[in-house]
Parts: structure tokens; sequence; C-alpha cells
């Protein structure tokens, strides 16, 4: 694999991650507009597709919080992967940052001092049912990351109470974490796998929800939190799930909180 | 200010000084801050790197709540209006009716929106924290909401 190539590939994806949104979460957000009823509700979602549009257009962040920059790897079947491959992953994320004026919002956690833009944080996963490799660049905002919950359920739980959970955690959220929402939840694994799973979920087409989805979905809208915490139906856009297998004892439930800008982009290779 | 109430809709032009957390921090330790803060609005806010050509990056609110713990000394200072997003504390909202201050609310994520608000940006102090730092913005029709009013009424519920 070229390398040199590879990293200028990964550059103008963490371009496009923060300067335009995903056609999924776009069409989420003209659906809610067009259904709003509430003036000020609507208001404010008008601001937030015209803010979309500013940005691509003008190549400015969507949002001046350009995140923690996430990386997620996925190495199919006929991928080697080496240092060499995910430094120049890191590298082109990095210039991407650095070329396009995003903001360098990465510091050390108790010194804090100057920030940079180095210190992207590398997910990798080895799939081999696909042949090729698929990067996907996440500028995770910390405004929703601050509200991120974990709850480790006894097994015998009943569904009610996880669905509860999230409903709560969205609840907590509120205006600070730039609703309408977009919600993941990861179910399963360790802790620490619950989540990432719920990081996971958010990358996934948030505009293809099934039955569970949907109506837990229908219960974080009855908050009424709406576009801005200004109130009106429009309090979430999307939830998505992800499970995997736990142990006999547990039942670890993740819920990870994206504000209206969930920006990801994806590359798929070979 | 007293005039406007709690959920008006504006437009501000005018000045305001951007400070978040680490800004707060040094401010309300230093004995004599580096601006005037007197009859000043200060905005919640760490703007992305400015692009070739354009007078300043994204800068949308962030959330203000981070802020609560600092406000006492600055209104104290002559502070007068607060921009950010999302709630405040009850204490918050009783400081500013005490000294007869607001808090207003911007399009939360919409920095790109915001950006072309701004006329002028200058820095003012603590350049070494980059995007903390505080800077001068000059701005025109700048879309806010009035979530707290001089009377202590706020939009939000206190957190």
């Amino acid at each position: 694999m070229n390398l040199k190539k590879l990293k200028k590939q990964v550059q103008e994806l963490t371009a496009k991650a923060n300067f335009s949104l995903g056609s999924d979460v776009s069409g989420l957000l003209a659906k809610a507009y067009r259904l709003e009823k509430n003036k000020r509700a609507k208001n404010a979602l008008k601001q937030i597709i015209d803010n979309a549009d500013i940005a691509k257009k003008e190549r400015v962040a969507i949002c001046q919080d350009t995140g923690l920059p996430l990386i997620f790897i996925e190495a199919g079947k006929k991928i080697t992967i080496s240092n060499d491959l995910v430094e120049a992953i890191k590298q082109g994320v990095e210039d991407g940052y650095r070329k396009n004026f995003l903001r360098r919002s990465i510091v050390d956690p108790l010194k804090r001092g100057r920030s940079s833009y180095r210190g992207a944080i590398v997910h990798l996963d080895f799939t081999p049912k696909v042949s090729g490799l698929k990067i996907t660049v996440f500028p995770k905002g910390f405004g929703s990351e601050n509200k991120t919950r974990l709850k480790m359920f006894d097994p015998t739980a009943d569904f009610t109470e996880i669905e509860q959970f999230i409903v709560e955690s969205v609840q907590l959220a509120g205006a600070q974490a730039c609703p309408p929402f977009l919600v993941g939840v990861g179910i399963g694994g360790t802790s620490d796998t619950a989540l990432l799973l719920a990081k996971k979920a958010l990358i996934e087409k948030a505009n293809i929800l099934n039955s569970t989805e949907k109506k837990i979905l229908k219960k974080i809208n009855m908050l009424k939190i709406g576009p801005m915490g200004l109130g009106g139906p429009t309090t979430c856009l999307s939830v998505k799930i992800r499970t995997q297998d736990t142990h006999i004892a547990g039942l670890p439930v993740g819920v990870n909180i994206s504000c209206h800008a969930l920006r990801r982009a994806t590359l798929q290779i070979l | 200010m007293k005039y406007l109430k709690v959920g008006d809709e504006i437009l501000f032009s005018g000045v305001i000084y951007t400070a978040r957390d680490q800004a707060h921090q040094r401010l309300v330790k230093l004995k004599k801050i580096p601006f005037d803060l007197e009859g000043e609005v200060i905005y919640y806010c760490g703007p992305s790197a400015t692009p070739k050509g354009k007078v300043i990056g994204a800068c949308g609110p962030t959330t203000s709540s981070r802020m609560d713990k600092f406000v006492e000394p600055l209104l104290k200072k002559g502070l007068v209006g607060m921009i950010g997003k999302g709630g405040r504390s009850k204490s918050v909202r009783q400081l500013i009716k005490k000294y007869k201050a607001l808090y207003l609310v911007a399009p939360s994520g919409c920095g790109a929106l915001l950006a072309q608000k701004v006329i002028s940006k200058k820095i003012v102090c603590f350049k070494d924290l980059g995007p903390e730092a505080v800077y001068r913005l000059e701005v025109e029709d700048f879309p806010l909401i009035v979530a707290i009013d001089s009377f202590g009424r706020s939009i939000y519920e206190d957190l």
C-alpha cells in the first residue's frame, strides 16, 4: 500500500468529517425541520441546517469544537497492519486538522497547558469477513461526550430498566449537549466494551432503526427538550444500539450522546 | 438591558470577549485583570483556528455551566452579560438577579454560521492558551436568546 497516498486520503477524509454532515444526518435534520411545528424550535433547526450549508460551502468547521479525533480502522482479510500504516493514518488526521485550521483541543489531562493536534485515538478491528481496509474519522465533541453514562445492570434486569436508563441519560444531557441528539447505546462485553460499542453505534447509518430503537426514540422525544433545549418534540433524531456477548454475571450498558452535528466520514480502500 | 426579558430573541451588535475554562481560572485569580470588565459581556467560546482570508474560524458557544463557579468574582468586577449554551445553577441565576446582569444563549453547534457575524477579532490576553485565550470580538447581528434576565427568570430549569 502506498502510505504517502493513504496519508493524503486520510487528510482529506478528516476535512470532510469536519466540514460536512453525512447524508443520513442531514436527511434527519431536514425531516425534523419539515415536521416541527413549534416556531422557536423550527427556527433553531433552520439555523442548524444553514450552519451545515455554510460549513460545507466555505470549508469552515461545522462546530468550533472539532473534537477529540477518533480513528476506527477495520482491517479485512487481505490487509496486513503495520506500525507504519497506523502512523500514516494518524499523521493524515493530524495534517487534516492543521492544514484545515481546525481547533487544537488536545491537552495533558492533569497539567492541561498548551493544547495540540496530536493525540488521536485509534481503535483497530480485524474483520475477516471483508477484504479491504475501512477507515473512519470521527471527531467527537466534548459538550456531548461529557454526558456519557455507564451502568452495570444485573443480568436479570428487565429491558424496560435499560430503556429507562437511556431516556434518563438523555434527560440529564439536556440543553447543554446541543440537542437534537443522536444516541449510541452499547450493550454487553465489559464496561469498556459497552462504551466503545456505544461509539461504534453512532458510526452506523443513523436513519435506519429497528423496532426497539424506534420505540426508545419515541420515548426520548416525549422529554420535549427540543432543539437548543427550547422545547418541542425534536429532542432526538436517532437511537442506535449495538450488542456483544457478555458474562453470565453482568449486563453492562453504555450510553454515548452525539450533538446534532454528528460528524464522521469513512474511506473504503480496495 | 433591564428591558430585555427572558425568552426575547435579539440580534446583538457590539463587542464581546471570549473566555472559557482556563481563562476563567486565571481571571479570577488575578488581582488586576488585563482588560476592563466594567459593562462588558463574556462569550464562553474557544474558536477554531482562523482560515486564510477569514476573520475567524467556527465560533459557537461552549457549555456555560462549567463556568458557574467563576461567575461571582467577574460580576463584582463589572461584568454585565454572559453568552453560552445550556442551563445554569440556581446560584448563578440568583447572582444574575443580584447584579442585574443577563445570561444569553447563542445557537449551539452553529459555529460556522456565527463566524459570519464576526467583523473583527483581536487577542487580548493569555495567548499561550491558543483557542482558550481571551479574544475581543466585534460582532454584528449576532443571534441570541435571553435565557436568564435581570429579574432572575430563566428559560431553563436550574441545574
